[in-house]
């Protein structure tokens, strides 16, 4: 036991000697929150709208002013010409083109279907779907205005309806911060543990340090184990700090229990510490491990459901998900901090992360050469 | 001449020796491609929605079925009351529930109304925007077909949409350009800035000051492997993206290959520019990994759009040149537009570049220490 508290010892005078990394490991997450965190979101906010209206009716201008009265749209350009619009889109100047054939008041007025004719960049296809959605929404509201007044509220009525309410629950105005944080905050954990521990090893290995451990008597899970906790300290260090500034910047609710948080991130740094500790056996330089590092760390990104949701994935990535550390803190994260949700809820996640932890580290241990 | 020859093959000799700048090269991008091609996706698919039904008649359990028919959604659990629905939102078995009023469906037919609420988990806003809007136009449909042939004229006005570019709305459109961005600006600055910086460490860039190479031939070594394996790179994610999920390229294909040749000319000085300013390789990884690839990602509009971000970001982006290429790639790829409407950011790109080759030339020390 006191063979591994020496050699923690060791490992934070080593770490915090090099002036660069002790400053990186507190300022890079800072850094991290306050950009990632607000620059991140699906939120749809100023669609710009060119309008040809062929038909300058009454009831066109009314369906314009409706769609200007909404806050998602900006009607920023009029025009008669449809290559100009077309010209617009390709710019880039628009985002969406309506198009109101001339008749289209004159038909409604008589009770007939008019039509629109809507064109919509679709580059960005969540966007697209997204901005048209709104603008059917409006063209709806619209439509049910004309009904009431053209056919009367009787008529209306007798048609059978199912009427759709629809709440948000914790989080009822759809904030992405709140969204974005948990998971930056797992990432940012996962990060810093990867590419430090890993990048501790291989120094030892590339300055030759390595082999004076070799031939004292220190056992081989003892040097993992000092390789690990002081990574695993400055990484709850960095996630205490990632909480104090969501909290105080961005104001995030946290309905659950914080031991909870902490908990499923000491499991999951341990995972990802014994994976570094585990790949930084096959590579001899820094540049090396750093290159491995980043390969791993996109795909355990990507595939850890922060951006786009699991379900979404195809069956061969929900089954690679099982052995992604990330994809578990990812959830552990947004249940405990939004939901509340409370150890039973989440007690698969952490079994598994479990699993997943002991797995690694014995790899790491079981990898480990004292000889040179 | 032959010396700058030999000079090169030494630099190519480096990079082929060692098996993980080569997966960094090849590799990255082709992982990158095929997981936002098959994995990374926004769609609704079986989606997991749970119900609580306080009728169960015939007509809540029409609706229900035509919810999970559609093949967005499937039912996840079956609830009896309302101290339910926190319990499987909280476990995260479900992403929405899905409530019928009591006597849904006798209000329906007697009264012309009934209530229909969905509760989704607001903790994944994209997700629960997707599912409200999906099951309230399930739910109009389904209205609709009630009121059949007695009020066909329910909908006055019947919007038709085209979707310009991507018609069938596929993200590939989005995340090529982007990964293309992306990666020539991580091999191009952060490994030019890596083996030059590496030299420094060493101590062999001495050797080399020495030798009768000039700087800027050494330079010059350096950086053109690079520059050839970045254009391979380039065709390796187009052929990629042609043959896997059949994007095509609209504009011309020597006009896209020009602009990424001046964008890889960019990144490579910028690469040199950082290795003027760093003395280790910890040091350039953390320049070209912190400072560049964190805003190529963010802020150039490759994931998220630009124009959805506070003001604030618009105005930091503007300074990053990712931001202008992929405004070029996409007009030239997508839109098939040419050089016309994209002048104005290749002039960026050409000024960055500039900027970037005069600082480094500014910096540069033939003496080291």
């Amino acid at each position: 036991m006191r063979t591994i508290f020496y050699l923690i010892r060791k490992e934070f005078i080593q770490i915090f000697r090099d002036k660069f990394i002790g400053k990186a490991i507190f300022g890079v997450p800072i850094v991290q929150m306050l950009i990632l965190v607000p620059a991140v979101t699906f939120e749809i906010k100023n669609v710009k709208l060119c309008i040809i209206d062929r038909d300058m009716t009454t009831e066109s201008r009314g369906l314009v002013s409706q769609l200007e009265g909404s806050t998602f749209f900006k009607v920023k350009f009029s025009t008669f010409s449809e290559q100009e619009a077309n010209n617009l889109l390709n710019k880039g100047k628009c985002d969406l083109v309506l198009q109101i054939p001339s008749g289209f008041g004159k038909e409604t007025g008589k009770g007939n279907p008019g039509r629109l004719l809507v064109s919509v960049n679709a580059i960005n296809a969540v966007n697209a779907q997204l901005s048209w959605a709104y603008l059917n929404g409006v063209i709806r509201d619209y439509n049910m205005n004309i009904l009431s007044e053209n056919i009367g509220s009787n008529t209306f009525a007798s048609v059978p309806q199912i009427q759709v309410t629809n709440r948000y629950w914790y989080n009822e105005l759809l904030n992405y911060k709140y969204y974005m944080l948990p998971g930056v905050l797992g990432i940012l954990v996962l990060a810093i543990g990867f590419i430090l521990a890993g990048l501790n090893m291989v120094k030892e290995k590339e300055s030759g340090t390595i082999e004076q451990i070799n031939v004292t008597p220190v056992k081989k899970y003892h040097f993992i184990i000092a390789k690990m906790v002081p990574f695993l300290i400055i990484g709850l260090i960095d996630l205490a700090v990632g909480l104090i500034i969501g909290k105080l910047t961005f104001n995030i609710p946290f309905e659950g229990n914080i031991a909870l948080l902490f908990l499923g991130s000491t499991i999951f740094l341990i995972a990802v510490l014994g994976l570094a500790l585990f790949m930084s056996t096959f590579s001899s330089t820094q540049q090396q491990f750093m290159f491995t590092a980043f390969f791993f760390i996109i795909i355990f990104v990507l595939m850890s459901g922060i951006f786009t949701p699991l379900e979404s994935m195809p069956v061969w990535a929900q089954k690679f998900d099982l052995i992604n550390p990330a994809a578990y803190v990812m959830r552990i994260n947004r249940m405990v901090m939004l939901k509340g949700s409370t150890f039973q809820d989440i007690s698969r996640d952490i079994y598994s992360l479990i699993l997943i932890a002991v797995a690694f580290t014995a790899l790491a241990v079981n990898r480990y050469r004292k000889t040179a | 001449m032959k010396r700058f020859l030999g000079f090169v093959k030494k630099e190519f000799l480096h990079i082929f020796r060692d098996v993980r700048t080569l997966i960094i090269l090849f590799g990255i991008p082709a992982a990158q491609i095929l997981l936002f091609g098959f994995v990374v996706s926004t769609d609704l698919k079986n989606a997991p929605v749970a119900f609580l039904d306080l009728s169960k008649d015939e007509m809540t359990q029409k609706v229900s079925d035509k919810i999970c028919s559609s093949g967005f959604f499937r039912r996840s659990e079956t609830l009896l009351n309302y101290n339910d629905i926190d319990k499987v939102l909280r476990k995260n078995k479900t992403k929405a529930v899905i409530i019928f009023e009591k006597d849904f469906g006798r209000k329906l037919i007697s009264e012309g109304k009934a209530a229909l609420s969905i509760i989704t988990d607001g903790s994944e806003p994209n997700m629960a925007t997707l599912i409200t809007n999906y099951v309230t136009a399930i739910v109009t449909d389904f209205n609709r077909e009630l009121a059949g042939t007695q009020a066909t004229g329910t909908l006055l006005v019947q919007p038709e949409v085209r979707m310009f570019y991507n018609p069938s709305l596929k993200g590939h459109f989005m995340f090529v350009p982007g990964v293309i961005t992306l990666i020539m600006i991580l091999i191009c600055a952060l490994m030019t800035s890596i083996t030059i910086t590496r030299e420094k460490e060493f101590g062999t860039m001495e050797v080399l000051l020495v030798s009768p190479l000039k700087p800027v031939q050494i330079i010059l070594g350096k950086v053109l492997p690079y520059f050839i394996l970045s254009i391979i790179d380039v065709i390796m994610i187009l052929l990629l993206s042609w043959f896997v999920f059949g994007l095509p390229i609209k504009g011309s294909l020597i006009l896209l290959l020009a602009e990424s040749m001046l964008y890889i000319l960019m990144s490579l000085s910028l690469g040199i520019l950082i290795s003027t300013v760093s003395k280790t390789m910890q040091q350039a990884i953390f320049i070209s990994m912190v400072g560049m690839m964190l805003p190529t990602i963010l802020l150039s509009g490759f994931i998220f759009p630009i124009e959805n971000m506070a003001k604030i970001y618009g105005w930091i982006s503007a300074i990053f040149p990712p931001r202008y290429f992929i405004v070029i790639i996409k007009n030239i790829m997508i839109k098939g537009t040419g050089f016309l409407y994209v002048w104005k950011e290749t002039l960026i790109l050409v000024a960055f570049t500039l900027a970037f080759i005069g600082l480094s030339i500014r910096n540069f020390r033939i003496r080291l220490g």
